[in-house]
């Protein structure tokens, strides 16, 4: 057994650290640091200064115009460039449609849609839930019927990220109401500029704009733009599961995220001494670091198994748990932290628009925002109650 | 033995109900708190006309001698509203400030006007450096013959924008987190050298920083004796403390009622999702915290008049961890059965999840109180 990583990996890990801290806007850096969304062009240069390297795309391979990274070299070059300030890489093209079409798509859907996947020309987003298939997808209603050489597709898509940036949906729909819900489910690329559809914002609880509805009305879609064929929808959802090995972001979050909850800790006073100094709120830091400690050990684990190839087992479940759960203390913990500087709230400042100084500290104008923002990771991309039902099923036969 | 509302202050909690209902539906509630100002001065004088502004003050300077179970009754009620009007910051706070630490004469001359709804206050306890300590103050005060001048800032001011007067605490002698040598003082929100920074909070109250630079107050703004306010100061944060759990205890039932019914009727897997055990265990430590919270807060209504400072003391603290432990469990846990809708600024969870929330970080957070009633105990 061995934990460490070569050399070589390590050096390599300087090498994508040293970049980034050369590369990185000043601009991008700033925003990302003080929490504020990043805007299309944003997204596109960065996309564009990591394409120069081939980074674009790290969960690539070199045929594909990725930089064919081993899963080590991976996990090391996400997690050097989360550490150096860049923003987190939730990027459904390179995440979701790519590895996608590149696995299930047709020579003509890759060459029509990769490039511009790579490059960020086209910004992608993901359609899947729905007012009444949330934890239950399976029961998704969104229709697309088949109209000479068109799909027709009528509904309704929410909770989808993004989408008010995004040029397509990566969108799972009903072709035919099967005995058995997941047969009758078809993936189709959507154009989001095509007529008929409607994106509508969904502002939550930390005041930012991240979530949409969508609404299709008579949306014609080309046959041409189905990924597999009808009904494989379901399998291919499942493959993009199973495809995305590790919540590395995540982990490499909650490693930021604590280092900027010590030095708000170092800043902030009680009684004349730092909160640092405070045994109560230094033992509760340090349960949290130790958690953060063993949900990055269980993902070089993780990691290790899938570099030799074994098959993936439920680790995809145990560490959205843990992992969230560490992201969420943590920002409960920076959160209290802020005692009553954590109430002020205005929201110019949480979007970036704002032209007057911010009241108190300034790490702390986000802190609550970020905390009521965080419950959703234990609800989003498979709740925690739908984790534990899985672990209990695959894991432990219950 | 008797934990029953008298007749009386059931009257009480039934006016303040169907004002709830009346005016304070979450959709009229959420529009009012958009607003520049945030809430409504019509509405605050209809909480005159009712006689709650008096409501906790003696009759002889215009109050209807309500104990804390009045106040209980009435926060209670307005925290299943999220009533938005400044309450808390005027009466309880302003007003308690004046009842514990005012001279006669200030009771004589501005009771009556607040109660008539003509005169709000904020009370500025807390400071950049202070954290949770009201001892630690650092707002200082100069002798100008027999008048005082105050320079310094006090944070996270409730109800700063539009109060009519400000009371601080200010140190007069001792050094710098001295509870001797703390003083209040009466200061008018117009006179020269103050200045208020006001913003909305997360719960979508008012607060501000007010900021004294060299503010010259005659000797009659002087609260009791100088050096002496730090008692007066306590005792009207633990009153607070007392209240604000009621208001909790009002959020947390209204919070725990909306998750209850959407588990009853939200179908997933061909079923509604409160048939599963999980839920269903989950939803029953809810209903257990909220019990638990409103136990305390009704003890600590019983208990926070007590003449013994520290039998007063360990209720405030005691009351102040359980809302910390039972609010922030509802409040987190509601979002969570919610799934995505509970995430959302439209949907009410999340704005009375909030209001726990600041709550559970005013005068005192969980931690805080923990190690204040281990003292104690």
């Amino acid at each position: 057994m061995d934990m460490n990583f070569t050399a070589g990996e390590l050096a390599f890990e300087q090498t994508v650290a040293a970049f980034v801290a050369e590369n990185l806007p000043a601009d991008i850096k700033d925003k990302v640091d003080r929490g504020i969304e990043l805007n299309r062009e944003e997204v596109r240069r960065w996309m564009e200064i990591l394409g120069q390297k081939g980074w674009a795309a790290t969960n690539w391979d070199k045929k594909d115009g990725g930089p064919g990274f081993t899963i080590a070299e991976k996990f090391l070059a996400e997690d050097a460039i989360f550490m150096n300030g860049a923003p987190k890489m939730v990027h459904f093209g390179t995440r979701m449609v790519g590895p996608v079409l590149l696995a299930f798509g047709t020579e003509e859907q890759k060459a029509k849609y990769v490039p511009k996947i790579l490059t960020s020309e086209e910004v992608w987003c993901q359609g899947y839930s729905e007012p009444q298939a949330g934890s239950d997808l399976a029961q998704l209603q969104c229709s697309a019927v088949l109209d000479g050489d068109e799909y027709v597709i009528n509904g309704t898509k929410i909770w989808t990220t993004s989408a008010h940036c995004a040029d397509r949906m990566f969108a799972l729909v009903r072709t035919s109401k099967e005995a058995r819900k997941q047969e009758g489910i078809t993936c189709l690329l959507i154009d989001l500029n095509a007529p008929g559809v409607e994106i509508r914002p969904i502002i939550t609880l930390d005041g930012k704009h991240v979530f949409n509805q969508e609404f299709f009305d008579n949306v014609r879609v080309p046959v041409a733009d189905r990924v597999g064929e009808e009904g494989d929808g379901w399998r291919i959802a499942k493959f993009l599961l199973g495809h995305e090995r590790s919540n590395a972001t995540y982990v490499s979050m909650n490693k930021r995220n604590l280092r900027k909850l010590k030095e708000i800790m170092a800043d902030q006073r009680a009684d004349g001494e730092r909160l640092a100094d405070d045994p109560g709120f230094v033992r509760k830091v340090a349960d949290l670091e130790q958690d953060v400690l063993a949900t990055t050990t269980m993902a070089m684990r993780q990691l290790a198994a899938a570099s030799a190839d074994k098959p993936m087992g439920t680790e995809a479940s145990i560490m959205k748990l843990r992992v969230m759960d560490a992201y969420k203390q943590c920002h409960e913990l920076m959160m209290e932290a802020g005692a009553y500087y954590a109430q002020p709230f205005e929201r110019g400042h949480i979007r970036g628009e704002a032209n007057t100084e911010w009241v108190g500290p300034d790490y702390l104008y986000r802190m609550s925002p970020d905390y009521f923002e965080s419950r959703a990771m234990s609800i989003a991309g498979g709740s925690h109650e739908i984790q534990k039902d899985i672990l209990a099923k695959r894991a432990l036969g219950l | 033995m008797d934990f029953e509302l008298s007749e009386d202050q059931v009257l009480l909690q039934e006016s303040v109900t169907r004002f709830v209902a009346d005016n304070y539906s979450f959709e009229q509630r959420r529009k009012l708190v958009d607003t520049d100002q945030g809430y409504s001065d019509k509405q605050w004088s209809q909480f005159a006309e009712l006689g709650w502004l008096g409501m906790p003050f003696a009759e002889d300077v215009g109050g209807y001698g309500g104990t804390p179970v009045e106040t209980m009754v009435v926060l209670e009620e307005f925290g299943k509203g999220l009533v938005a009007e400044p309450y808390i910051s005027t009466i309880v706070l302003g007003g308690g400030a004046l009842v514990h630490g005012g001279t006669a004469a200030q009771q004589q001359e501005l009771i009556p006007q607040i109660a008539e709804g003509n005169l709000k206050l904020a009370l500025g306890f807390a400071e950049r450096q202070s954290r949770y300590n009201l001892a630690d103050v650092q707002t200082k005060v100069e002798k100008s013959g027999g008048d005082y001048v105050l320079s310094g800032m006090k944070s996270v001011v409730f109800g700063a924008p539009t109060a009519n007067k400000f009371i601080v605490s200010a140190r007069t002698s001792g050094g710098a987190r001295d509870e001797g040598g703390v003083s209040l003082f009466l200061v008018d929100a117009d006179a020269s050298g103050v200045s208020v920074r006001g913003y909305p909070t997360v719960d979508g109250m008012r607060a501000g920083e007010v900021t004294l630079d060299g503010v010259k107050v005659g000797a009659d703004a002087l609260m009791g004796a100088e050096g002496e306010g730090f008692g007066a100061l306590e005792t009207t944060i633990d009153y607070a403390i007392a209240a604000t759990a009621a208001e909790a205890v009002g959020a947390m039932s209204a919070l725990n009622d909306m998750t209850l019914e959407y588990i009853k009727t939200r179908e997933q897997f061909g079923q509604p999702i409160g048939k599963f055990q999980v839920l269903q265990h989950r939803m029953v430590d809810m209903f257990i915290a909220h019990e638990e919270a409103k136990s305390m807060a009704m003890m600590a209504a019983m208990r926070i008049d007590d003449e013994d400072a520290n039998e007063r003391r360990k209720a405030a603290s005691a009351t102040k961890v359980q809302i910390a432990k039972s609010a922030r469990f509802v409040g987190q846990q509601s979002i969570q059965l919610h799934g995505g809708i509970g995430m959302t600024d439209e949907y009410a969870a999340g704005h009375y999840f909030k209001r726990l929330t600041m709550i559970d970080r005013s005068y005192g957070d969980g931690d805080y109180h923990l190690a204040r009633f281990g003292a104690l105990s």
